[in-house]
C-alpha cells in the first residue's frame, strides 16, 4: 500500500490574477449581453427551422446586417450617453440635418461627381453632427438642463432647421462615387455599410472597455460626485460623450444619404426610440454606470431579425412592433432585478429563475 | 513619535451668513499619530475638515503644512500635497471594481501614442493596486467585481485604503465606522492603526467614543467653533470627553 502519490505541494502555484476559462465563460453567460445573444440565436434557430431556404441564407443575413448598420452607428454613441445616466432623443434629427447640410453643400459645389465634392460632403456631415452633439453636451453639462429636455429640444430644432433649409422637400444630391462605394459598394461580397458599422462598433467596444474615456464614462454614470472629488472634470467628460455621439450621428447621416439617395426628412422621427430600445434590450442600464456596445448591437439585431423573419414567413410585420415592445419591457425588468440583487449583495439570479420566480431558491 | 505637527490650523474663522461655524479654531496633527476630532453636532467638525481638505476656504486664520503657510483653493491642491480625505458617504463609483476605484482620476496611462489615445496600463494598475490593498491589510475578496455588490465594511475598507494608498502625509477619515457592525468596525480601526504605522498623520472624526479612545493618540474636542480641549487618549475616559463636548466640565489644554 505504499503507492507513491503526488504531493499536493508539487502542483504549480495558483495564479489568482488569471481567471480560468471556465470562470470566464460562466461570467460571460451571466452577463446580460451574453444572455441576449442566446435569445437572438434562439430567434435565428426558430426562423431557420421554419424557413430553412429563404431565411437561413447568406444574402438574407447580409440584408439584416445592412438594415441594422445605420442604427448601430447611432447606437454606439447612444450607449455611451445612457451609460453616463443621460439620454439622447435627438440623434434621428441630427442624422437628417447632417444629411441635408451635406447634400446642400455638395449641390452648391456643382454637379461634380468626383471625390473632391464627396469628401467635402463627408466632412460637412461629420461637423454638423459634431456641432449638435457639442450643443447637447454644453446645455446638459454647463446649463444643467436635464438631458431628456435638451435632446427633445434639439430633436425638434434639428428637424425644423432641416425643413427650413430644404423647404420640406427631400434633397437627392449624393455624388455617384459615394453611392457606388459607400451606399451600395461591396468589399469581398460584404456591403461597405456593414463594414463601416462594424469598424465603428469595434472602436466603440475598445473605447468603452480599454480607455480612460470609457472608464470615466462609466464612473460618471455610477457616481458623478465621486468623480468630482477625485478631480475628474465631469462637465468636460459629459460634453465629450455627447460630442462623440453627435459625431456618429453625422456619420450616420452621411451613410443614410448614400444608401437611400435622399435626405429622408420625414423618415427618422422614431429612430431615437428604435435606437434607445436597442441599447436597453442590449443590457445597458437606463440608470447609468453599466452597459456594453456589443449588447447594443445585439439589441438592434433582434428587432431587425424579427421583422425580416416575419416578412419571410408571411406574418404581418406589424407583429414585430408588438414583440419588440415586450422585449423592451422585459429587458428593463431584468435590469431592475439585477440592480436590486447587486445592491443586496447577492449573486445575480439566473435567467431561468428570473423567468420562473417560483423556482427561486431565496424564497 | 515626532512631536512637530505636520499639518496645523490656527485661529480658523468661517461664517455662513450669520452662523459662525468656526470662531478661531485650532487643530494639529503629527506624523505617525491618530488625532481624533470630536464634538457635538454643529460644533464645526465638518467645516474644519472641509477647510483642511481644500473643499472650503477660511475667512480668517492660518494653515501651516510641514511648517510653512499653505493656501488651498480646491481639493486637488490638498491631494497634490499628499493630503487625502475619506468623506462620510464613501464616494466610490459603484459599478467599478476596487482597482478602478483606487486609480479613478489617477489612471496610469501607457507610454507613447497608445497613452495619447487613452489606453491605460491595466495590468500594472492591477498589480500595484492589489499590492497596496494587501500592504494595508484590507482584505478585498474580489478585485474584478463591482463594489456595488460588496458589504458596507468591504466598501469602507476600500474607500479608506484608496485614500491611504495616495496619502503620503495626512489622511482625514470622516465617520469611517458610522454605518458598520462590530466586526467591520474593528477591521476599519485596524486599518487606521496600520496607516498610522506608515508615518502618515491620521485625523479621525467620529461620534463613537469607544472607537476614538481605542485607536487615537490625542483627542481634540471642538465646541461652538473652538477647540476647547486636547486630551491624551490613554489619560482620559468617555465621561471626561462628553463633559468637554457639552461644556459640563472645564477643559484643560495640554499637548
Amino acid at each position: 500500500m505504499s503507492v507513491k502519490t503526488e504531493s499536493p505541494t508539487q502542483q504549480p502555484p495558483q495564479t489568482p490574477d488569471k481567471r480560468s476559462l471556465g470562470q470566464w465563460l460562466r461570467d460571460g453567460v451571466k452577463a446580460q449581453a451574453m444572455q441576449i445573444v442566446l435569445v437572438w440565436l434562439a430567434i435565428i434557430i426558430i426562423f431557420s427551422a421554419l424557413s430553412p431556404v429563404a431565411f437561413f441564407d447568406t444574402v438574407n443575413f447580409l440584408n439584416i446586417a445592412v438594415s441594422v448598420s445605420i442604427l448601430a452607428v447611432l447606437g454606439v454613441g447612444t450607449t455611451f450617453i445612457i451609460i453616463t445616466g443621460g439620454i439622447d432623443l435627438s440623434m434621428g434629427s441630427v442624422l437628417v440635418f447632417s444629411g441635408v447640410v451635406a447634400s446642400l453643400v455638395m449641390e452648391r459645389m456643382g454637379d461634380g461627381e468626383g471625390w473632391g465634392v464627396a469628401i467635402t460632403g463627408i466632412v460637412v456631415a461629420l461637423i454638423s453632427g459634431l456641432a449638435w452633439g457639442i450643443l447637447n453636451g454644453f446645455l446638459i453639462a454647463k446649463a444643467k438642463v436635464p438631458p431628456m429636455i435638451v435632446t427633445l429640444g434639439t430633436f425638434g430644432a434639428a428637424l425644423g432647421l432641416s425643413q427650413v433649409l430644404t423647404g420640406g422637400i427631400d434633397r437627392r444630391a449624393a455624388p455617384d462615387v459615394l453611392v457606388d462605394t459607400v451606399g451600395f459598394g461591396r468589399v469581398v461580397g460584404i456591403p461597405v455599410l456593414v463594414i463601416i458599422a462594424t469598424v465603428v462598433v469595434a472602436i466603440g467596444i475598445v473605447m468603452l472597455r480599454r480607455t480612460k474615456f470609457g472608464l470615466h464614462t462609466e464612473a460618471i454614470g455610477s457616481n458623478a460626485e465621486a468623480c468630482r472629488r477625485v478631480g475628474i472634470n465631469v462637465d468636460r467628460q459629459l460634453i465629450k460623450v455627447y460630442a462623440f455621439a453627435g459625431f456618429l450621428a453625422g456619420l450616420a447621416g452621411l451613410l443614410n444619404l448614400t444608401f437611400f439617395r435622399s435626405t429622408t426628412i420625414a423618415g427618422h422621427s422614431l429612430t431615437n426610440l428604435d435606437v434607445i430600445a436597442g441599447v436597453v434590450i442590449g443590457g445597458t442600464s437606463l440608470f447609468g454606470g453599466i452597459g456594453t456596445v456589443f449588447g447594443t448591437v445585439i439589441g438592434l439585431l433582434i428587432p431587425a431579425t424579427l421583422r425580416n423573419g416575419f416578412v419571410i414567413l408571411g406574418v404581418a410585420p406589424y407583429w414585430q412592433q408588438v414583440v419588440v415592445g415586450a422585449f423592451l419591457i422585459a429587458a428593463v425588468y431584468f435590469d431592475q432585478i439585477r440592480r436590486a440583487a447587486a445592491t443586496r449583495g447577492h449573486s445575480k439570479p439566473s435567467l431561468v429563475s428570473r423567468m420562473f420566480p417560483n423556482n427561486r431558491k431565496d424564497r | 513619535m515626532n512631536s512637530t505637527p505636520i499639518y496645523e490650523a490656527r485661529g480658523i474663522v468661517r461664517s455662513f451668513g450669520s452662523v459662525r461655524a468656526l470662531q478661531g479654531a485650532d487643530f494639529d496633527v503629527r506624523p505617525g499619530e491618530v488625532s481624533a476630532l470630536i464634538g457635538d453636532n454643529g460644533a464645526g467638525k465638518s467645516t474644519l475638515v472641509r477647510i483642511l481638505a481644500g473643499a472650503d476656504t477660511p475667512d480668517e486664520g492660518e494653515i501651516r503644512f510641514e511648517g510653512a503657510p499653505l493656501t488651498l483653493t480646491n481639493p486637488t491642491d490638498a491631494r497634490d500635497r499628499g493630503i487625502e480625505t475619506v468623506f462620510q458617504d464613501l464616494a466610490l463609483a459603484n459599478h467599478l471594481n476596487p482597482i478602478q476605484n483606487m486609480y479613478l482620476g489617477r489612471e496610469v496611462m501607457r507610454p507613447g501614442i497608445l497613452g495619447r489615445l487613452g489606453f491605460m496600463e491595466r495590468a500594472k494598475m492591477r498589480a500595484h493596486g492589489v499590492e497596496a490593498f494587501a500592504s494595508l491589510g484590507a482584505t478585498v475578496r474580489d478585485f474584478d467585481g463591482a463594489v456595488l455588490g460588496m458589504s458596507g465594511g468591504q466598501r469602507q475598507a476600500i474607500a479608506v485604503a484608496r485614500a491611504a494608498a495616495w496619502a503620503s502625509k495626512v489622511i482625514f477619515l470622516d465617520e469611517p465606522t458610522a454605518a458598520l457592525g462590530v466586526v467591520q468596525t474593528k477591521g476599519v480601526l485596524d486599518l487606521v492603526r496600520r496607516i498610522k504605522d506608515t508615518g502618515v498623520g491620521v485625523v479621525l472624526i467620529s461620534h463613537s467614543m469607544p472607537a476614538v479612545l481605542e485607536v487615537s493618540d490625542r483627542i481634540h474636542v471642538l465646541r461652538h467653533g473652538r477647540r476647547v480641549a486636547v486630551y491624551q487618549a490613554k489619560d482620559t475616559n468617555v465621561e471626561e470627553l462628553v463633559g468637554a463636548m457639552t461644556g459640563a466640565l472645564d477643559g484643560r489644554e495640554d499637548s
